[in-house]
């Protein structure tokens, strides 16, 4: 499996704040999120068309390249604004 | 406590208290930098009652300490703490606390203008804003934040 966590506008945009997926058919992150993004509008609007899109896989900073295995915690999120 | 020079918590920090204890065991210590960042009543030109903190436990704490590690890389530093809060907080409230101690003052000064601007734009936090009428509006991320990163890659040789 794959655990899937959205964050801040995210959260809010797409109405979950956490998931989980089964892992065999996402080899990346990219085939994850176009998988996602069929879902509808919101979904596509912000993961797939979103040149913000924050990516972290098991809370380290990726990329849409980056490639899943089973087990592995993604975060999808907007650019941060602590401080 | 797997990180504990880093704490993401909610309640309020006091800073004679912590900056004692950074300096708690150095006798090697010269210099002591913190900085304070608290809660502005306006931002973008409207007035905020509330601001809330939402972060992403786990990898905030691991992106604080990759950020402090690298400051002790980069400088020679003895001691440093960074608390940030999370949660609800009202403008005046202290949300962020950056203290760094060193044998000489340049690199305390500069270890903590680092952090800082690191922890801005690499540390999974996100602010929303409550305006007095009870609608709310999520922060957007700053050009400025960045271009303040970005300054710390071209700087040549830190102060040691």
């Amino acid at each position: 499996m794959l655990d899937i966590y959205y964050f801040a506008s995210f959260r809010e945009i797409l109405g979950q704040s956490d998931e989980q997926l089964e892992a065999t058919q996402y080899t990346t992150v990219s085939t994850l999120i176009e998988s996602l993004a069929t879902r509808g509008e919101q979904w596509q609007q912000a993961l797939l068309n979103n040149t913000n899109l924050q990516i972290a896989v098991n809370h380290d900073i990726a990329s849409r390249q980056t490639s899943l295995k089973p087990g592995d915690e993604i975060a999808f999120f907007p650019p941060v604004t602590g401080g | 406590m797997k990180y504990p020079f880093v704490k993401v918590q909610k309640e309020d920090f006091d800073l004679s208290t912590e900056i004692k204890a950074l300096r708690t065991g150095h006798k090697d210590i010269g210099a002591v930098v913190s900085f304070v960042g608290t809660v502005r009543d306006i931002n973008e030109g409207d007035d905020i009652s509330v601001l809330e903190l939402e972060h992403y436990p786990g990898m905030t704490e691991k992106a604080l300490e990759e950020i402090r590690l690298e400051a002790h890389k980069r400088w020679s530093l003895q001691s440093s703490l960074i608390i940030h809060r999370i949660g609800e907080m009202q403008p005046c409230d202290q949300i962020v606390l950056v203290a760094v101690s060193s044998r000489h003052r340049e690199a305390a000064f500069e270890a903590a203008h680092y952090i800082m601007d690191y922890l801005k734009t690499n540390a999974p936090f996100w602010k929303k804003e409550t305006f007095p009428d009870g609608s709310t509006r999520w922060v957007d991320a700053r050009v400025s934040d960045k271009e303040a990163e970005n300054r710390w890659q071209k700087s040549a040789s830190p102060t040691q």
